[in-house]
Order: C-alpha cells, then sequence, then structure tokens
C-alpha cells in the first residue's frame, strides 16, 4: 500500500519551482500549483502568495477526482484538461503523467489559447521530473536504501507531539 | 500516501473519517476546529448540502508539531455518510494513511453502522488496501444516548479484531481527541515501520 509514497527532495523541488516560474512567465499568468492527486501541494509559483494553498490543493484533487468519476461513466478514462472561466480569473487544470495535476491561475492579461500552449511544454517537462523521481523511489525500494525522517523515532517522540 | 517533503521539511499525512449517514463525523471534525489553537490549524472545508448534510468531502488540516526537524501535518476528511454517495466516498480514500470508524450507538442504527464497515472494507481493498494492515480506530459515538446500544455489543459487531477503540460524545467533544490521537499514532508507527 505505501508504494506510493512520494518523497521530495530539495532539488526535485527546485526543478518543479523552475518549470512552473518559466510557465508563469511566459503564460503571463498569476500563478502556478502543483498538487498532487491526493490533495497536496506540491510546488507553487508566482504572485498570489498569501491565499490557501492547503485549501487549493485539496479542493483541486477533490475536482479533479469528482471528474475523473465522471469521465469514467461516460466511458473515458479521463477528462484531462479542465476550464474554470470567472468574471476577473480563470483556472486552467491539467492532469500531469496521470498522477500530478497543474493548475494556472490567469487573467486577463493572459488567454485560454497562450495558457494551453505554454502548459503544453510545462506539462512535459515536470512529467520528466515526475518520473524522475518515481523512478529513484524504485530504485530505493529495490535496493533498501529507502530513509526517511521516521526511520529513527521513538515512541517517546511520537508521545511528544501530543503532550504539546 | 503519506507525502515527505524535504525541500519545506514537512510531512503530510491524510486521515478519513467513515461511518454511516448521521453518526458524527462532521461533528468531530468541528469539534476538533473549534478546539484547536488558530496557530496549528487551517481553514475547515464543508462540501455540504443546504440542509448540512455531507455533500463530498469536510476538510481540516491540522499542524501537529515537530518530529525530528520535521513539521507533522495530518490531513483531515470526513466521507458523505448517506448510502447513495458511494462513489464519493471511493475517490476520497485514495492516498488514505489512517482510518477512523464513527459508529452511531443508537439500538436502530446498528445495521447501518455494519452495512458501513462492510463499505469501508469493499472500497478500500478497490483502492488496494487491506481495512487490516493500515492504521484503524474504532469511536462509538452518542454514548449518552438513552437508546444507546450495550458498548459489548458494539465491540462485537464492529470491532471483533480489537483495534483501538473509544467512547465518544463528539457533539460535546468527548472522546474526540483520544480517537485523533489514536489514529495519528498509529499512522506514525506504520510511518516509522516502512522506514525500517
Amino acid at each position: 500500500m505505501h508504494d506510493s509514497q512520494l518523497v521530495l527532495y530539495d532539488e526535485d523541488h527546485r526543478r518543479i519551482v523552475a518549470v512552473g516560474q518559466l510557465l508563469v512567465r511566459d503564460a503571463n499568468a498569476k500563478g502556478i500549483f502543483v498538487v498532487d492527486r491526493n490533495g497536496q501541494l506540491i510546488a507553487e509559483a508566482g504572485e498570489m502568495r498569501g491565499i490557501d494553498t492547503t485549501s487549493l490543493a485539496s479542493l483541486t484533487a477533490g475536482c479533479i477526482a469528482a471528474t475523473g468519476g465522471l469521465a469514467r461513466i461516460v466511458g473515458e478514462d479521463e477528462f484531462p484538461v479542465h476550464f474554470h472561466q470567472g468574471q476577473r480569473d480563470n483556472l486552467h487544470i491539467s492532469l500531469i503523467a496521470g498522477r500530478m495535476i497543474l493548475v494556472v491561475v490567469f487573467d486577463e492579461r493572459s488567454s485560454l489559447g497562450l495558457v494551453r500552449l505554454r502548459v503544453k511544454k510545462a506539462a512535459a517537462q515536470l512529467a520528466k521530473i515526475f518520473e524522475d523521481i518515481a523512478k529513484r523511489a524504485d530504485q530505493e525500494r529495490a535496493s533498501g536504501a529507502v530513509s526517511t525522517p521516521f526511520a529513527e523515532i521513538t515512541d517517546e517522540d511520537i508521545d511528544n507531539l501530543f503532550s504539546v | 500516501m503519506s507525502f515527505i517533503n524535504y525541500s519545506s521539511r514537512e510531512i503530510n499525512c491524510k486521515i478519513v473519517y467513515y461511518g454511516p449517514g448521521l453518526c458524527g463525523k462532521t461533528t468531530n471534525l468541528q469539534h476538533i476546529y473549534t478546539k484547536t489553537n488558530p496557530d496549528l490549524k487551517g481553514k475547515m472545508i464543508s462540501l455540504a448540502t443546504e440542509t448540512e448534510r455531507t455533500l463530498f468531502f469536510d476538510f481540516l488540516p491540522l499542524a501537529l508539531g515537530q518530529i525530528r526537524g520535521f513539521k507533522t501535518r495530518f490531513h483531515l476528511y470526513t466521507v458523505p455518510g448517506q448510502v447513495f454517495y458511494d462513489a464519493s466516498r471511493k475517490l476520497i480514500l485514495k492516498g488514505v494513511d489512517g482510518v477512523v470508524f464513527v459508529a452511531d450507538s443508537q439500538i436502530e442504527r446498528m445495521e447501518a453502522n455494519v452495512e458501513s464497515l462492510d463499505n469501508l472494507r469493499l472500497n478500500l481493498a478497490e483502492q488496494g488496501y487491506d481495512l487490516d494492515r493500515i492504521p484503524y480506530v474504532v469511536q462509538y459515538n452518542k454514548r449518552d444516548l438513552p437508546n444507546a446500544a450495550p458498548l459489548a455489543e458494539m465491540k462485537r459487531l464492529l470491532n471483533p479484531k480489537g483495534v483501538p477503540d473509544f467512547e465518544a460524545c463528539a457533539s460535546v467533544g468527548k472522546g474526540v481527541f483520544e480517537t485523533l490521537k489514536a489514529v495519528a499514532r498509529g499512522v506514525l508507527q506504520d510511518l516509522k515501520q516502512m522506514s525500517r
């Protein structure tokens, strides 16, 4: 069951953010968010500081999960691209490598066509990064070299969490 | 599926509250939300119907503190309990690290409890999880009601394997944090074991 545990190192995060920053610039977007399908925020870039990113991640994953369910009902595997149009801001949501979700927030300074175009390139780059992460995880598992900060925690560490 | 982020030095885990309709899953989360220090919690989201029945899920992010320099965050979710929302329940179980089964102690809800527990086991299996192998606790809620079934009977029906279980009255907060602590502890111990 834990085969799909996600471990993200500094270098992975830097690579993802670099792609995100480029996407923000090239697509004239306000911000981008990379979220995993279980609702965890992986990375963000752009000018949307201060928004509730935890809720954004959870609701995005819920939205993708619900429309994925709808897709299967009508005989599709997924709806890989979603577009939500607002009065000021719009959301472009796309699935990456079946596992990650890329959210682009943009306003009238950009257009859906431009965002779609730029997302295509960024999605391929992100897919490669996540492929590398998955490969590394597989190798670590195969070699038994999985190391997490939790390997050496004691029952006392756990107790201390609850004594606060 | 826990998520370990070395960049932000965080570990995120997902806990799902499961159980029949109106058993008190949302009430558990509401109590946790009300009683938690604002610095440690995020916004609680409830996707509910006009009559305040859970439509898709409730969500509450919670920070417990640090372990070995890593911020430990738990994302608490509830499922919609009503039978016909089964498709939504399956979606919410994806990537779960620990489960709380909230049982309704009222004797007339015993059949609904058993049905919901069977449904939990089935839906977990569909996602590749085995209820007997993931961190899991049971809460017997609404113990204060006059029509509550005997505890021994509930244990026999709903907890034959003897996982950690708790009596509760979520509307006044009794047993809520004990339940949360037990499942969080189970998740962390599970992480520890799989790291070995």
